[in-house]
């Protein structure tokens, strides 16, 4: 799926202008609330009618303001999640999930079927449900559901996890993930959530103010909103794209990231992405050689902020080419004179990969 | 004794089809014989009603039910033009939706006379293209009953509309249903406690309907003579109190029994839709 967007429009004081072109399996449009994601995704729907614009999908113009083409939204095949599952309240789950065959499904399009999405996102039990008996989750899970049903040729997601609790969002992720990587359909994924994009994402669209502010792969684009981040503590997560990746003799990776190489005990396949807790990110001011520790970056401390989580400080440290964030305990940057500027040494204690 | 004579008829008088618009020099009021109400020469039926009473609740039911139906449809549409239509002249549209609600009925009815009478202009073309003919007939009275109902059914069906989440209809056409198909899987169902509440409302008012009524069709017993007029009618005769007083329970036991009906399915679909 490649994907063109060429988007002019005033609403009242605010004036969206994005530019960008995508084919990723999931593209995100990351950026604070009120900078235009959501109008650009509508405008690939088909929902909003730009002033000027020009979206293109697979060399088919949806939208193109110059030679008069706006296709209207129910004959695009695009699929749409929304941040409130929009579930038709006079039908149950069951009847839901039919609607979107009945009407998008009679394309001529492969695409799942009812079986095999009710499966997949396990709403089996909720068929017989109304939506208002729902829980938050459930019912985006269903709208997940009716979407795909449609059969669309792309998928398009605003802020899905916005309005759910943190258990209700570690309960849709996985979904999300294996739809992804099953290359179901390509997905559009709005969200102003770092650790979602940075968890999802394998290509991001930055916008700020009505504007494309940058474009390009997570550990490129992100670099700059991981700092504005502020403290997560738990949820905040580095995660490192894979890519060169060597087998050793031992059957270990040996992987290439921006940030520098990590071991990785052997699997299969081949991880693509390594996530790192910041608490398994010890920092050292020598060298602790190869005993023991398998991964070890070097970087340079950025920042160091102390802000009250488990009495640790949150370092950040440029490794190679991106930040990323580690925590130490006060009482070692306070023992150590710890300073930005520092050349450090990153010891990895444990990773994931993926 | 001595009786006013009359230009009214009343149930039982038997001489249906004919308007009554004329005043006849008819001694046409007869003593009611005792213990057989009003009418002496009419069959007893269940609830003390005689046959022409019977006939006149027949008729007003029919009438209140031909006109709610008929008009609908057209209520449907005017509402969700009015609610969702930005066009030049909407705001004339609303207010000629709303004028038999603020003129008196009598004008209405008169109106009524002038286009859809046998020389009016509708009237005419009608009872030429369609062979429909309103004047005089119980089809006029229908007609009244909807035109008066109607500023209502409308009020109740726009507000519903204006009510319903436009959000859910957007998820429908992403889904890849056409505006057609939005409004009757999405947009109908959603409005149908507003539905209910505005056939409701148009049924009670038909059936009460008399004004417009009875200037457009007069009170023909059989065609035109609806609840109402039957109860004027009795009104205007001496010893027709029984009869009148019998014909008001039978109006209140069917309004009251429209209402509980409506109450008992717009609660039923309101469970249903609960959001």
């Amino acid at each position: 799926m490649a994907l063109f967007v060429s988007i002019d429009h005033r609403l009242g004081a605010f004036h969206l202008r994005a530019d960008f072109a995508c084919e990723g399996r999931l593209t995100a449009l990351f950026g604070p609330s009120g900078s235009g994601k959501t109008s650009v995704v509508n405008a690939i729907a088909g929902l909003l009618k730009p002033d000027t614009a020009r979206i293109v999908i697979d060399g088919e113009a949806l939208t193109d303001t110059q030679s008069g083409v706006c296709i209207p939204a129910h004959r695009r095949h695009i699929g749409y999640v929304f941040q409130e599952a929009r579930l038709f309240p006079h039908m149950n789950v069951k009847q839901n999930l039919i609607y979107a065959q009945r009407f998008g499904g009679r394309a001529e399009r492969p695409g799942a079927s009812f079986e095999s999405v009710v499966d997949m996102l396990g709403v089996g039990p909720l068929l017989q449900r109304q939506p208002s008996l729902l829980s938050g989750g459930e019912k985006q899970r269903v709208a997940i559901g009716r979407a795909l049903l449609s059969h669309p040729r792309l998928l398009l997601m605003d802020e899905p996890l916005a309005s759910l609790d943190e258990a209700r969002k570690q309960e849709i992720l996985p979904f999300i993930e294996r739809l992804r990587d099953e290359a179901l359909v390509p997905i559009i994924y709005v969200s102003h959530a770092l650790d979602e994009v940075r968890r999802l994402a394998d290509f991001v669209v930055v916008m700020d103010h009505g504007a494309v502010v940058d474009s390009g792969p997570p550990q490129l684009t992100l670099r700059a909103a991981y700092i504005q981040d502020g403290p997560q503590g738990e949820t905040e997560m580095n995660i490192f794209e894979v890519f060169q990746s060597e087998q050793l003799a031992d059957g270990r990776w040996a992987l290439k990231t921006h940030a520098g190489v990590f071991h990785a005990p052997q699997s299969q396949p081949m991880p693509s992405r390594v996530r790192v807790s910041p608490h398994n990110l010890v920092v050292s001011l020598d060298d602790p050689g190869r005993a023991g520790v398998p991964s070890v970056l070097q970087g340079v401390v950025r920042s160091i902020a102390r802000d009250g989580v488990d009495q640790t400080c949150r370092i950040v440290v440029r490794a190679g080419d991106v930040d990323l964030v580690a925590r130490a305990p006060e009482a070692f940057v306070r023992e150590t004179c710890l300073r930005e500027g520092a050349h450090v040494y990153l010891l990895v204690t444990a990773l994931q990969v993926s | 004794m001595r009786y006013i004579q009359l230009d009214i008829s009343y149930p039982g008088q038997g001489n249906a089809k004919r308007p009554l618009m004329l005043p006849k020099r008819r001694n046409h009021c007869r003593m009611p014989r005792a213990g057989n109400g009003v009418f002496g020469d009419s069959m007893m039926f269940d609830a003390g009603l005689t046959a022409d009473e019977w006939t006149a609740v027949r008729l007003s039911a029919q009438v209140a039910l031909v006109a709610m139906a008929a008009s609908l449809p057209l209520a449907v549409g005017t509402a969700f033009l009015l609610a969702r239509g930005r066009f030049w002249g909407r705001a004339a549209l609303d207010a000629l939706v709303h004028l038999p609600l603020i003129l008196p009925p009598v004008v209405t009815g008169y109106l009524l006379l002038l286009s859809f009478g046998r020389n009016g202009l509708l009237g005419a073309f009608f009872a030429d293209y369609f062979g429909l003919v309103f004047s005089f007939r119980w089809t006029g009275a229908a007609l009244a009953c909807g035109i008066m109902g109607f500023p209502l059914m409308v009020r109740a069906i726009r507000l519903s509309i204006e009510a319903v989440d436009r959000k859910l209809e957007h998820a429908a056409s992403t889904l890849g249903a056409n505006p057609a198909m939005v409004f009757a899987t999405v947009t109908l169902p959603l409005i149908l406690p507003g539905v209910l509440a505005g056939a409701v409302l148009s049924f009670a008012k038909a059936m009460g309907e008399f004004g417009a009524t009875i200037t457009f069709v007069s009170n023909i017993p059989g065609e035109t003579q609806t609840l109402p007029s039957a109860i004027y009618a009795y009104t205007q005769v001496p010893g027709g109190d029984a009869g009148a007083m019998r014909l008001t329970l039978i109006s209140i036991v069917i309004s009251v029994g429209a209402l509980l009906l409506s109450e008992v399915l717009a609660r039923r679909v309101a469970r249903r839709i609960a959001a």
